[in-house]
């Protein structure tokens, strides 16, 4: 298939297929960490992941009429605003879910699937009945669109530049958040044994509420991001589950940096393969790599801890 | 709802009188004519369908939770406006249509089992319903077995044909043959890159397309990729697309992804302006969510678009906003299921009794000249004659008309030499 192209064109587009995979990268990282915080550091399986990434979406979208009709000259900022709001959004619902359901749930963590399971399919019913059943169209800012042309032949898409800072700057604050701060140090005390940290005066409740909100929070921000490369409807955040669980799982649930190793190995073989074979067969292969490897290493790639 | 009420037919007088009647052996001596316009519901319901003297039940049989609400909403909503106007005509046979409305839940067993119901529990005379191929396969053994009829709207693959069934949207060959041949002929299309979703329409579709290409059109076809349903990330194959550099990307993507893949070959810098797409998968309903500066360029082949400009469509789109608000659009598959209950209306005018058999029977040669789509006639096979049509999308989200074949396409559900 490369008979026909000179040396410069193929050097193009390995640049720009290098490009692609880490743009996936990003995505997947971008998915993966509130659920990497979630089901990671607290050992929640929470179905309902995808549906707190696309109340992320519809704040955004809801954001974008609202500058367009009443703040038109600011449209082109209106992206960041929001982020924010999607953030403040879908940990306030996280936190609110935490409370009425999950902390319930600690003790039973196979019946918390089933609880979030539940709850994903309100919250879609929820959003059909806001929103009505069919998508919406998140109108972008101008400079968000297009491409970036780098040479002749590579073009590099801004939004794809945009998802891989915006994943760039949330992991190194969530890395510092959990291995860093203060606080950080008590999510891993509670994780490790609930009833010790109590002892020593951790407010355990409040620390397992923020930590919920915090993981929402960021599929929020994902979910927004999102509306640049894919779609926003009542069952969108039906797309991303699977790959966002696989991601986090292949990685070795408790550890954040096994979730990005992870995420990278994922998009690369899925974007060189997908470049080689067709799109579902790709998928296929990655699958069954994962598999294989999954049986060969139960606890995923890097495995701090093993928790009883 | 209108409850315009004639007074002379509805009258509770008459009904009393006529209740008065029923129980003297004397009044089937009388000629039926006499007493009331409409026939006796023993001559036209020999099958014990849900038919009383003034009303008949039919059943609407959609998805309006999961998945697939985003595509059936449109359907539920022209299948009510058009049992809506029905009933302001008189109904059929004299009889207001009443409906029973089903969800499918985007779940094909669902779907097979709310179709039991309807029919043998509700005995309703007809069901409008089923968007996906995966439903219409469903329910079809349901049809077949306790004798029903399905108004069937989706554009869909082909390859069936029942007596139970009348296909109201196009199959496979109607949709993609035409706009093939355009794009050959009006874009110079020598090279054509194939891409779907991965489930039974689209790849049987392609191979479609593929066939015609090939064989009549003498194109090559550069690359026939599939995804899995609800893929959400094209950048690899869009380099393949910009590698091979093909005159058309031909395109049948579907739900979630679709929105994912038109907004990355934007920010690909791919410039449908420039690029010919051509795509038989997106309606006005889709672009919704795709965002009209999305796709903007691209051509689709459906058998109808809300622009049209014609009276009837002017009159139905009119009658859609008015009653389901300014800002609903209608697709392809809207109108086309806007023609169920009015064919049905009329196949029963024609056989004279809501009889399942008659009905399937007198089907053939059906005209609809009020169509929004302009006309069209039902075929022996139980398919639609009807035109193929080319738009191309606009910013604002509608499409622009660019070419209509001159003749009604015959339906052809097993088309020789393409399978």
């Amino acid at each position: 298939m490369f008979g026909d192209y000179s040396i410069g064109d193929l050097g193009a587009i390995f640049a720009m297929q290098g490009f692609a995979g880490l743009i996936l990268f990003s995505v997947y990282v971008l998915m993966a960490l509130g659920l990497a915080i979630i089901f990671g550091q607290m050992g929640v399986i929470n179905m309902a992941h995808g549906e707190f990434m696309i109340l992320g979406a519809y704040v955004t979208w809801m954001t974008s009429s609202f500058f367009q009709s009443h703040l038109p000259s600011l449209f082109s900022g209106y992206f960041f605003v929001a982020m924010i709001l999607a953030f403040i959004a879908s940990g306030a619902l996280g936190m609110l879910v935490e409370w009425a359901l999950i902390r319930h749930l600690y003790k039973r963590p196979l019946d918390t699937l089933l609880a979030t399971w539940g709850l994903s399919l309100i919250l879609q019913q929820a959003y059909r009945s806001v929103f009505g059943a069919r998508e919406v169209g998140v109108e972008l800012p101008q400079w968000m669109m297009g491409s970036k042309q780098v040479t002749d032949t590579i073009e590099v898409p801004i939004n794809g530049i945009f998802v891989m800072c915006l994943t760039l700057a949330i992991t190194v604050v969530v890395a510092w958040i959990m291995y860093k701060s203060r606080w950080g140090k008590q999510v891993r005390a509670v994780v490790q044994n609930r009833v010790m940290a109590g002892a020593v005066g951790i407010n355990t409740e409040k620390v397992d509420r923020y930590t919920f909100g915090l993981g929402c929070g960021i599929a929020g921000i994902a979910g927004s991001a999102f509306t640049m490369i894919g779609s926003t409807g009542p069952t969108s955040g039906q797309l991303y589950i699977v790959d966002t669980f696989l991601v986090v799982v292949f990685g070795g649930a408790a550890s954040l940096f096994g979730t990005i190793a992870s995420a990278f190995t994922i998009s690369q073989a899925q974007s060189t393969m997908e470049f080689f074979m067709s799109g579902s067969m790709a998928k296929v292969l990655t699958l069954l790599t994962i598999v294989a490897i999954l049986m060969i290493r139960p606890q995923g790639l890097f495995a701090l801890k093993v928790r009883k | 709802m209108s409850d315009e009420k004639k007074p002379g037919l509805h009258s509770p007088l008459r009904r009393k009188l006529l209740m008065g009647m029923a129980a003297l052996p004397a009044m089937s001596l009388l000629p039926r004519t006499s007493f009331a316009q409409a026939p006796a519901t023993s001559a036209i319901n020999t099958t014990g369908l849900a038919v009383t003297d003034t009303e008949v039940t039919v059943g609407i049989l959609h998805s309006v939770t999961g998945t697939m609400a985003i595509s059936e909403t449109g359907s539920v909503q022209a299948e009510k406006l058009a049992i809506d106007q029905i009933n302001a005509m008189g109904g059929v046979l004299g009889r207001k249509i009443k409906f029973i409305q089903e969800d499918g839940a985007s779940d094909w067993p669902t779907f097979a089992e709310k179709a039991k119901k309807l029919l043998v529990n509700d005995k309703v005379a007809a069901i409008m319903g089923c968007w996906t191929s995966a439903s219409r396969k469903a329910v079809l053994p349901v049809m077949e077995q306790y004798n029903g009829m399905l108004y069937y709207p989706t554009f869909y693959e082909g390859l069936e044909q029942s007596k139970n069934v009348i296909y109201t949207g196009q199959e496979a060959t109607q949709q993609i043959l035409a706009g093939l041949d355009w794009v050959s002929k009006t874009k110079n299309g020598k090279s054509y890159y194939l891409i779907g979703s991965d489930y039974i329409w689209p790849r049987t579709s392609m191979k479609i397309a593929r066939k015609h290409i090939e064989g009549k059109l003498g194109g090559k076809v550069a690359g026939e990729e599939y995804f899995p349903l609800g893929h959400t990330q094209f950048n690899s194959v869009i380099n393949k697309i910009k590698l091979t550099k093909p005159d058309v990307i031909y395109a049948a993507v579907v739900g979630g992804s679709n929105v994912a893949f038109y907004k990355q070959l934007k920010a690909a810098g791919i410039d449908l302006s420039k690029q010919t797409m051509l795509t038989i998968s997106v309606t006005e309903d889709e672009i919704d969510g795709i965002g009209g500066e999305n796709i903007a360029g691209a051509y689709a082949c459906m058998k109808y678009f809300q622009s049209l400009d014609n009276p009837n469509n002017k009159e139905f789109v009119a009658a859609f906003k008015k009653m389901w608000g300014e800002k609903t659009v209608i697709g392809d598959v809207t109108q086309a299921a806007y023609l169920g209950p009015w064919l049905w209306k009329m196949t029963v005018e024609k056989a004279g009794s809501f009889d399942i058999d008659k009905i399937a029977a007198a089907s053939a040669g059906i005209e609809f000249t009020k169509a929004p789509e302009g006309y069209v006639k039902i075929h022996p096979n139980h398919h639609l004659w009807s035109k193929a049509r080319v738009g191309q999308a606009q910013l604002d989200g509608q499409f622009k008309v660019v070419y209509e074949t001159p003749e009604l396409i015959e339906p052809d559900p097993f088309p020789k030499g393409y399978q």
